[in-house]
C-alpha cells in the first residue's frame, strides 16, 4: 500500500470541485503517475455535500477511497473540512481547506451548531494531521477559490511527485482564453 | 484547451483521461452507430454532454433526447429494424418507463443491431430505489455486459455491438454510477471508418414483427435459442485470474470486481477470481470448471443475489460438491460494493483473509448538508407562498425534479413520491372520500411531457378534485439543463415550443392560472381560489431556472454582480428569511444577526417581499 497516495476532495455543490479534481488527475498524469478518480454527480450538486476521490499509484484498482485512508484531504469549505477529515483522513495525514463558511440548512434553521475553527484545530492536533487553512482576502471571484487551493497544494508540494508545471499543463488542457489567463494568474500569484 | 469533440473523432491510437460516459461515445463513433436516443437521467446524462461536444455537422450519428425513455427506446428499435445500428441510454428506473416495449425486443429480428445502455444506481445516489436491472434481462432473454471501468465501457460497447449485429438481438450494456463517472486514462484505437448505407431496409419478411397469437411461440422459441447460442460469445469475454488457490475462489463483476482486487492487495492470501464481463446468460461450462477446481466459491455481487442463485443451480444440476456462498445478511443486499463494503463482505466470509481494522468514529459530529434549491430558485418562492395558502392538514404530492427538494424543511411541500409523473394519479387517489383535506400535486415541466400527461387527462376524464401546480423552470434542471418539448429547442435545432397553458386548455381544463413564481401574493391567491373550486384545476408557477440563467449570463459576459443586503438598523430578528424562506444565502452569526453570503447571493430579490419589516434591500448599483 505504501506507493499509493489517496486524495479526498470535499466541498459544497457549486464550489467548483469538478474542475479542481480534473486538474489534479491530469496533473498526476503529466507527472507520469498512474491515477484514477471519481466525482459525485447528480442531485448533490445542488448545494449539498459533494466529494471527489483521486487515487495515485500503480497498485490502484478502485476509484473510491476507503474511509480513514486519505493521505490528503482537500476541502473548499470549513464545515466540509471537518466532515472530510472525520470520515476520510488517515492519522498523520494533511488537511487543506479554504476558510469560507456556507452554513448548512440545519445550522440556518437553528437545529445544529456551526463547525468552529477550534473544533477543526483540536481534532487535527489530536490526530496529528497537518493543517493548512487558506484564505485569500483579495480574491474577487468566489468561484476561483478552488484555484487558490490548487496554488497552495502546489507550493506546499502536498501531492508527492506533482510539480507546478504539471498543474499548469493540466489547466491548459481544461481551459482556454481569458478564463485560463485569469486562473493562471491566481495560481501564480 | 483540449477539445473533447475532436478527441472523440480522432482516427489514431491515443490515450486520454475520460469518464465512462465519455468513453462510450468514442465506442459509438468507432462502431459506426447511426442512431442514438435517450431521456436525461443520472448517472448517464454526461453521455449526451460528450455527444454535444462533437459539432452537429461532424457528428457521425443522429442523436435526440426523446420525450421519455419508452419513446427513446422505440426510436432506437425503429432505426434498428430499418437496418441502422442504434443505441438508447437512460437511468435505471428509466427502464420501468420503457419496459412495455423493452420486453418485446428479444422476440424481434433487430437487423441493424441495438444496444440498450442502462445506468444502474447502486447506492441510490440519484434514484428513488436501487433496482437491479439484471432481473429485467432474465425476464426478457437479453444478454448483459457489465464493464468495471472506463476502458471496459469503451471496449464492451463495441463487443455489445458485434454480438447484437451478428445475432440480430438486443444487448444490454449495464453501467453503474461509478462506471459512468469513474475517470482514468483510456487507450483508444485507430478504426476503420464504416461506409454508411442509407437504404431503409425494413421488410416484414425479416420478422415476423407482429407478435400476435400463434406468432408468439415461434418468436419466443427463437429468442430462447439465441440466448443459448450467444453463450460462448459472451463467456470468452470473462476472465480467470489464477492466483494458484485450489481451495478458495471468487466470482465477481463490474465495480465490485475492482473493489475486490483493490482490497486483496492487502490480503494474507488471494483466492482465484472469475471476473464476469457477461452477467447474463452464464455459460454453464465455464462456471462448472471454476466450481470443480475449488472447495469454496464466494459470489461477490452488489444489489441482488442474481449470480449466486444461478451458480448454485448450476452446481446442483451438475452434482458438484463445492461450498458456494453469497449474501450473508440483508446489509449485503444494500448499497454499492465500494472497497470499504467489500472489505467487510470478505472479512465476514473469511475471517483470516484481511488484517483487522478498527475504524475509530471521529468526532465531533458535523451538521449534515442535504442538497438545496439554489439561490433565486423559483421553486423556493412558489413553495413559500403555497405553504402559506394551505392548511396544515392538507396533502401535497411531490414528483421527480429539482422541486422534489421541497420536501425538506422548512417547506415540507411534497409529502409522497413514487416515480416520474406519478403525482396526478396519486393525488387523485388521495382525493377520494376526502372532503376535509385539500390535495395539491406538483409536477415539473419536463416531467409533464415525460409521463405527466396521462395522469392529467385522467383527472379530467374522471373529474378528480385536485389542484396541480406545474413548476415550470423552462428546462430539465436536475440532470443538467437539457431541453424539453416546452423549451423551443431540441438537441439539434430550434423547434416549435409546446405551450403548456394552451395545451391544457385544449384538453379542456377550465381553470389554468399562470403566474411568475416570484409573485408570491398572486400565487397565494391563486392557490386559495383553485383549491376552493370543485374538480381539477391547474396553476402554472413559472420562473426560469436561475442556475441556468446566471450561467448563461456569465458565459456571455452580461452577468451583473448585484446582491441584496440586510439593513441591520431595520432588522428585528424575525428570521423569516433564514427560517421560513430559507434561501441558503442567509447566514446567522453568533450574535443572532443575519448576513447575506457574498458567494451565494445572485441579487434576484425574490426574498425582499418575505421580510415583515423590509430589512432586505438591494445593494445600490
Amino acid at each position: 500500500m505504501n506507493d499509493i497516495f489517496n486524495v479526498y476532495m470535499i466541498g459544497v455543490g457549486g464550489q467548483g470541485i469538478g474542475l479542481l479534481s480534473e486538474i489534479l488527475i491530469r496533473a498526476a498524469d503529466y507527472a507520469g503517475l498512474k491515477a484514477k478518480g471519481v466525482d459525485t454527480h447528480g442531485l448533490a450538486q445542488r448545494g449539498g455535500t459533494v466529494e471527489s476521490h483521486l487515487r495515485i499509484g500503480n497498485q490502484v484498482h478502485a476509484s473510491l477511497i476507503r474511509k480513514g485512508t486519505a493521505d490528503l484531504v482537500i476541502s473548499l469549505e470549513k464545515t466540509e473540512a471537518l466532515r472530510g477529515m472525520n470520515n476520510f483522513a488517515k492519522n498523520n495525514s494533511s488537511l487543506i481547506f479554504y476558510d469560507t463558511s456556507w452554513q448548512t440548512l440545519f445550522v440556518r434553521l437553528g437545529q445544529d451548531k456551526e463547525t468552529t475553527h477550534k473544533q477543526i484545530e483540536e481534532e487535527a492536533k489530536r490526530r496529528n494531521i497537518k493543517l493548512y487553512k487558506i484564505f485569500d482576502k483579495d480574491l474577487e471571484e468566489a468561484r476561483m477559490q478552488n484555484i487558490v487551493i490548487l496554488k497552495n497544494i502546489s507550493e506546499n508540494e502536498l501531492i508527492p511527485g506533482i510539480k507546478k508545471e504539471h498543474y499548469l499543463k493540466a489547466m491548459e488542457d481544461l481551459m482556454g482564453g481569458k478564463k485560463l489567463d485569469k486562473n493562471v494568474e491566481i495560481f501564480q500569484k | 484547451m483540449k477539445s473533447m469533440g475532436e478527441m472523440l473523432l480522432k482516427n489514431e491510437d491515443f490515450s486520454e483521461i475520460v469518464i465512462g460516459n465519455t468513453a462510450i461515445v468514442r465506442g459509438m463513433v468507432e462502431a459506426g452507430t447511426r442512431v442514438v436516443s435517450a431521456y436525461p437521467g443520472s448517472p448517464t446524462p454526461e453521455i449526451a454532454t460528450a455527444i454535444n461536444s462533437i459539432k452537429h455537422e461532424d457528428r457521425p450519428f443522429y442523436f435526440e433526447f426523446s420525450t421519455n425513455e419508452k419513446v427513446a427506446l422505440e426510436l432506437a428499435f425503429g432505426a434498428s429494424v430499418n437496418g441502422h445500428l442504434s443505441t438508447v441510454f437512460f437511468k435505471s428506473v428509466g427502464l420501468n418507463v420503457a419496459a412495455d416495449s423493452f420486453v418485446q425486443l428479444s422476440l424481434l429480428e433487430l437487423i441493424g443491431g441495438m444496444v440498450v445502455v442502462i445506468g444502474d444506481d447502486p447506492g441510490a445516489n440519484s434514484s428513488q430505489n436501487e433496482q437491479d436491472n439484471r432481473h429485467y434481462a432474465k425476464m426478457t432473454y437479453m444478454p448483459v455486459l457489465e464493464p468495471s471501468n472506463a476502458q471496459e465501457v469503451y471496449e464492451m460497447y463495441m463487443d455489445a455491438v458485434e454480438i447484437s449485429q451478428e445475432m440480430r438481438m438486443p444487448v444490454i450494456l449495464r453501467l453503474t454510477t461509478h462506471t459512468c463517472h469513474a475517470k482514468e486514462k483510456v487507450d483508444f484505437h485507430k478504426f476503420e471508418e464504416k461506409e454508411f448505407d442509407k437504404t431503409p431496409k425494413f421488410n416484414p419478411k425479416n420478422g415476423p414483427y407482429i407478435p400476435i397469437t400463434e406468432k408468439v411461440y415461434p418468436m419466443k422459441r427463437n429468442a430462447l435459442k439465441k440466448l443459448n447460442e450467444v453463450k460462448p460469445k459472451l463467456s470468452k469475454l470473462n476472465k480467470l485470474y489464477d492466483n494458484g488457490n485450489k481451495e478458495k475462489g471468487i466470482i465477481t463483476m463490474g465495480v465490485p470486481y475492482l473493489s475486490v482486487i483493490d482490497v486483496l492487495e492487502e490480503a494474507h492470501y488471494k483466492p482465484d477470481i472469475l471476473k464476469l464481463a457477461a452477467v447474463h446468460p452464464l455459460d454453464e461450462e465455464q462456471i462448472v470448471d471454476f466450481l470443480k477446481t475449488h472447495d469454496h466459491v464466494k459470489i461477490i455481487e452488489e444489489l441482488d443475489d442474481v449470480i449466486e442463485k444461478e451458480v448454485k443451480v448450476i452446481a446442483y444440476e451438475n452434482d458438484i460438491k463445492v461450498k458456494i456462498t453469497g449474501k450473508k445478511d440483508l446489509e449485503e443486499w444494500i448499497g454499492e460494493y465500494t472497497p470499504e463494503k467489500v472489505y467487510e463482505v470478505l472479512s465476514n466470509e473469511w475471517e483470516d483473509i484481511l488484517p483487522k481494522i478498527e475504524l475509530e468514529e471521529n468526532t465531533p459530529d458535523v451538521s449534515i448538508r442535504p442538497a438545496q434549491l439554489c439561490p433565486g430558485c423559483g421553486h423556493r418562492s412558489a413553495f413559500y407562498a403555497i405553504k402559506k395558502a394551505l392548511d396544515k392538514e392538507d396533502i401535497t404530492v411531490a414528483d421527480i425534479g429539482c422541486h422534489t427538494l421541497g420536501f425538506l424543511p422548512p417547506y415540507e411541500m411534497g409529502q409522497v413520491l413514487l416515480s416520474m409523473g406519478h403525482s396526478m394519479g396519486t393525488a387523485s387517489g388521495l382525493s377520494l372520500f376526502n372532503e376535509d383535506r385539500k390535495v395539491v400535486a406538483f409536477l415539473g415541466d419536463s416531467t409533464l411531457f415525460h409521463a405527466g400527461l396521462p395522469g392529467i387527462v385522467n383527472a379530467l376524464f374522471n373529474n378528480h378534485n385536485v389542484t396541480l401546480v406545474i413548476m415550470e423552470n423552462g428546462t430539465t434542471a436536475m440532470t443538467g439543463h437539457q431541453n424539453h418539448p416546452g423549451t423551443g429547442h431540441n438537441f439539434n435545432e430550434v423547434t416549435d415550443k409546446i405551450p403548456i397553458k394552451r395545451m391544457l386548455e385544449g384538453f379542456g381544463v377550465e381553470n389554468v392560472r399562470e403566474v411568475d413564481a416570484y409573485s408570491q401574493t398572486k400565487l397565494y391567491q391563486m392557490v386559495k381560489e383553485s383549491t376552493k373550486e370543485k374538480g381539477f384545476s391547474v396553476i402554472i408557477a413559472k420562473h426560469p431556472c436561475m442556475l441556468k440563467f446566471t450561467r448563461e449570463q456569465r458565459r456571455k459576459g452580461t452577468y451583473k454582480d448585484h446582491k441584496v443586503y440586510i439593513d441591520q438598523e431595520v432588522c428585528d430578528h424575525a428570521y423569516v428569511c433564514v427560517e421560513d424562506f430559507a434561501c441558503p444565502t442567509f447566514q446567522k452569526d453568533e450574535n443572532g444577526n443575519i448576513h447575506v453570503h457574498p458567494d451565494l447571493c445572485i441579487g434576484d430579490g425574490s426574498c425582499i417581499q418575505t421580510c415583515p419589516v423590509t430589512a432586505i434591500k438591494h445593494e445600490k448599483m
